[in-house]
């Protein structure tokens, strides 16, 4: 797959010295869909701005489908439509209007059967004659999609897509963005909810402080990083943890024990483990698996990386 | 040219001033109105007519001068702060439109809407004063000329408005004084000499002469010295312009 977007040791200082993106390189591939993940303030807007135009990059360089997004800004942004975080609109305009307007602005002739049918894929075509402040929150967020949709762009930003949303309307985005990679529409959307990253992305990006930490397949990230737990409910609850069992990365919950094994490694352990058990008189009532979920993995990063960084200030 | 992008500038922004239609005209209107019965008529009848002329025809072309440049200017500095203010300016950021597209579609909407109000407070005039108009193409240029102008202008000030205070601070504390002094009402000559060479620093009075010239033939400043006056005031706003989008200056971080 060839990449769509590419972003080289791009670096954004603001005014008062703020560096909030730190040398980041970034490929988006044509027709996926990626989730930029990343806790508040970790340069997720930075970054979309600086890619879509609406912020100057301090220094490093950005491509969209080849197009330099300085020197052939026009070829560039035709190919991108974006979704701020913030919603941003006329209160006065009927839906249509805006529409119709965002289409006109990207040198797109008329085509309002065309709106039609972005406006129908998003629920909005009986209310493309309303005023944006008669409408809902959520049907305030469509019309931004809608805006961003109107001029058939090949690269579409989602900002936080599904923020302070009810999850019905959720779900319902999840469907649209689907829709939309079905329709050949590269995705990146960024998120600080994980489940969103993990519902719908094909690759996730991870990113606090100004830093991508890692870019990976959403499924080899959970496998690679992935920890599995297995609790052991026991018939009587332990204090101790026996001395046979010692070897065993193990530690006491409430009415039983909690085993964590690595799925990388070629041995789990968890026969000769069941088998130890067995030996010292414990009497299991049930047991359960647990994946780490994308979460988990996420909070782990996030730290680490904190760590590194007191470390280098006290350095 | 993203020809295209101009069009849908313009017609939105002239969407926004047919939605209020009856505002846009009344207040200029009833203006009108006022300082016809005010100054035309109360005053005027009491006065001598200026330069031949009687005194409520010769207020017209200040008037108009008036309602236009006050109108170009918060128009055109509403139409750009407006989506700044409320965030849709994002979409102009990111749009393949260069500075050039997005100021004429600002520009030319905001001229547009004050053309408009002119054109109706000379409609208005007629029916209180006999009126010919010895150059009327003159007229129109004058008028379309200023209306770009302070559109311009105001263009900037939009840009440069951080809140609506400011955006209203600068029509009130600057155009409004300089057109008053500008000779809307009077001609210069008829004031006392050390303060007609104060006012030749005012560049509102070169305008307003040269569009007086276009109505009755006569000015206090010769016409080519109007229309350098004009050119120059234009192309210094363009220059700003150019610059501030070249810096990104108040608009892209
Ligand atoms: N205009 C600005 N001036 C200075 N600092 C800013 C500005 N915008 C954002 N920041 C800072 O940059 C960091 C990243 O912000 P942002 O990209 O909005 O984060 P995210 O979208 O990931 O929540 C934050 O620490 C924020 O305070
Ligand atoms: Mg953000």
């Amino acid at each position: 797959m060839i990449n769509i977007v590419e972003v080289r040791r791009l670096t954004k200082t603001f005014d008062g010295g703020f560096e909030a993106l730190k040398s980041v390189n970034l490929d988006i591939k044509s027709g996926e869909i990626i989730a930029l993940l990343g806790p508040n303030g970790a340069g997720k807007t930075t970054l979309i701005s600086t890619i879509c135009g609406i912020m100057r990059g301090t220094s490093g360089t950005v491509t969209i489908g080849g197009h330099d997004t300085i020197t052939a800004y026009r070829s560039a942004r035709s190919l991108v439509g974006l979704v701020p975080q913030e919603i941003a609109l006329e209160p006065f305009e009927k839906v249509i209007n805006t529409v119709r307007f965002s289409r006109g602005l990207f040198g797109k002739s008329p085509n309002d059967a065309y709106l039609k049918k972005v406006l129908e894929s998003l629920s909005l075509w009986d209310k493309k004659d309303s005023k944006i402040m008669t409408l809902s929150g959520g049907m305030k967020r469509r019309v931004l999609i809608a805006k961003a949709l109107a001029h058939e762009p090949r690269v579409l930003f989602l900002d936080e897509p599904t923020a302070g949303v009810d999850v019905e309307l959720r779900k319902d985005m999840w469907q649209v963005v689907a829709q939309l990679k079905k329709d050949g529409v590269t995705i990146i959307l960024t998120t600080h909810y994980i489940e969103e990253a993990e519902a719908i992305a094909d690759r996730v990006g991870v990113i606090a402080k100004g830093e991508i930490l890692l870019v990976e397949n959403k499924a080899d990230l959970i496998t690679r990083m992935g920890q599995k737990t297995l609790k052991i409910d026991l018939a009587e609850s332990v204090k101790t943890i026996p001395k046979a069992l010692s070897k065993y990365n193990l530690t006491i919950e409430a009415n039983g024990l909690l085993y964590a094994y690595d799925t990388a490694e070629d041995r789990t352990g968890i026969t000769g483990l069941l088998a130890d058990l067995k030996k010292v008189g414990l009497k299991m009532i049930d047991i359960h698996t647990r994946q780490s979920s994308l979460e988990e993995i996420f909070v782990s990063l996030v730290s680490d990386k904190d760590m590194s960084v007191n470390k280098e200030d006290v350095a | 040219m993203n020809y295209q992008a101009i069009r849908s500038i313009y017609t939105f922004e002239m969407a926004r001033f047919f939605r209020t239609l009856m505002q846009s005209f009344i207040s200029p209107v009833i203006s009108t109105v006022l300082y016809f019965v005010v100054f035309g008529t109360a005053i005027g009848s009491r006065m001598e007519s200026v330069d031949g002329i009687g005194y409520g025809e010769f207020i017209v072309p200040g008037l108009i001068m008036l309602s236009v440049m006050t109108q170009a200017t918060s128009n055109a500095s509403f139409g750009i702060y407006f989506p700044k203010f409320i965030g849709t300016i994002y979409e102009l950021l990111s749009a393949p439109v260069s500075f050039l597209e997005i100021t004429v579609g600002y520009v030319g909407a905001a001229a547009t809407k004050a053309m408009f109000i002119g054109i109706i407070i000379l409609a208005t005039s007629f029916l209180f004063v006999d009126l010919t108009i010895q150059h009327p193409f003159a007229m129109i240029a004058f008028l379309t000329l200023t209306c770009l102008s302070f559109s311009l202008l105001g263009f900037i000030i939009g840009i440069w408005a951080g809140n609506f205070e400011q955006l209203q601070l600068i029509p009130l504390l600057i155009i409004t004084p300089l057109v008053f002094l500008g000779g809307s009402f009077y001609s210069v000559t008829m004031l006392p000499p050390i303060w007609q060479t104060i006012t030749m620093f005012n560049p509102v009075v070169y305008l307003i002469s040269g569009f007086r010239w276009s109505f009755f033939g006569t000015a206090d400043v010769p016409i080519g010295l109007s229309l350098m006056a004009i050119a120059l005031f234009t192309a210094v706003c363009l220059g700003i312009i150019a610059w501030i989008f070249k810096t990104g200056w108040r608009i892209r971080q």
